[in-house]
């Protein structure tokens, strides 16, 4: 997964959003040690001050936390990983239902489309 | 001027009311004040004549102000700030005749902070023979040679005067990876340039400088977040010709 990057738009807010995405789905497990800040920022091409700012953000949602002696790490709580992650699908949902209702369809029509594709 | 400036913090650069008028010339730098502090990566961004370079010298001690002062860590340029401002010119400087391993063994007699390991490892990294001739290589790769001697001191102050305007973009990737991983997270980089696109990603803050003057000092976070906006998209608002 390559870091995508656009600079019209805060870079720690999607930093945020892809370290998230990156624990949800698990390529981070529950508990896993993270990378240096220095190593992430180096692998992403951002600042190191940025990418500091990001893991505050997460640190502060508790998707992160920090040891004392062993650094940054995913949270175990399970609980709070799969809420993220619901929160995560809802914003995706509310913008492909926006895009529908764009495109002239009808809730029913959409669930309806939906089912069509999925079966 | 707005964001990027912490009056409380540490400051390692600090300008008052900087002038200089070149004789029979014009004022390359108009009464400039402005504080840069430590741990950030900042570009100097501006037109040509806007007084970048100028600017630059003076910071190196290379030329004096005509009026106001300009102190790093405290002290005036000088011998004192030489030892702890690792400075990559906009030209080459280097003697042609010596090759690779005779400029770094210069730069480690030259510098007491120079560190041989972490330039050696860069070279290699970048697959450039040590003893190859500096007259044998490219342009490109006389740059990288530059930019990494000047990486691998453990300086206070990296002032890079348009640092990537020639090699290719592989490179230019490795050296802005290489700028993330080996500076010193009290150390301060100020960098030229005129490629914005490539290197906005891993500034702090710019410092957009025209006609001699400071017209903005500003996180990059802040601009995108205000303008809705790249830095590089913005500075070409601003710079519209």
């Amino acid at each position: 997964m390559s870091w995508k990057l656009y600079s019209d738009r805060p870079i720690y807010s999607q930093i945020v959003e892809r370290i998230q995405v990156q624990i949800v789905s698990g390529f981070y497990a529950p508990g896993d040690r993270l990378p240096s800040v220095r190593d992430l920022a180096a692998a992403a091409g951002v600042n190191p001050n940025t990418m500091q700012k990001a893991f505050g953000e997460l640190e502060r949602s508790g998707l992160i936390v920090t040891q004392r002696t062993s650094g940054r790490s995913v949270t175990e709580e399970i609980d709070m990983i799969k809420t993220i992650q619901k929160e995560l699908a809802a914003g995706k949902i509310g913008e492909f239902l926006e895009n529908m209702k764009e495109l002239g369809f009808s809730r029913e029509e959409i669930l309806s489309l939906l089912k069509e594709e999925t079966e | 001027m707005t964001g990027g400036m912490e009056m409380n913090y540490n400051n390692l650069v600090e300008l008052v009311n900087l002038t200089k008028k070149y004789k029979n010339g014009p004022v390359a730098v108009n009464n400039i004040t402005l504080a840069m502090a430590r741990g950030r990566i900042i570009g100097l961004l501006g037109p040509n004549g806007s007084g970048k370079t100028t600017m630059i010298k003076m910071l190196n001690g290379l030329l004096r102000p005509t009026t106001g002062t300009l102190t790093i860590n405290g002290h005036a340029p000088g011998v004192e700030t030489k030892k702890k401002v690792s400075y990559l010119p906009e030209k080459t400087y280097l003697p042609d005749s010596m090759k690779v391993s005779g400029v770094v063994d210069y730069f480690a007699e030259f510098y007491e902070d120079f560190r041989k390991d972490r330039a050696y490892e860069m070279f290699q990294s970048l697959n450039i023979a040590l003893n190859a001739p500096l007259k044998t290589l490219s342009k490109g790769t006389k740059e990288k040679v530059q930019l990494i001697l000047v990486m691998s001191r453990d300086a206070d102050l990296f002032i890079l005067d348009e640092p990537i305007a020639g090699v290719d973009p592989a490179a230019r990737d490795y050296i802005i990876k290489t700028i993330i991983s080996n500076y010193n997270e009290n150390a301060t980089i100020l960098l030229s340039t005129h490629i914005i696109s490539d290197i906005e990603n891993i500034l702090d803050e710019v410092i957009f400088l025209r006609h001699g003057q400071v017209i903005l000092q500003s996180t990059v976070e802040d601009i995108r977040i205000n303008k809705g906006k790249s830095v590089d998209a913005y500075f070409r608002e601003v710079f519209v010709c």
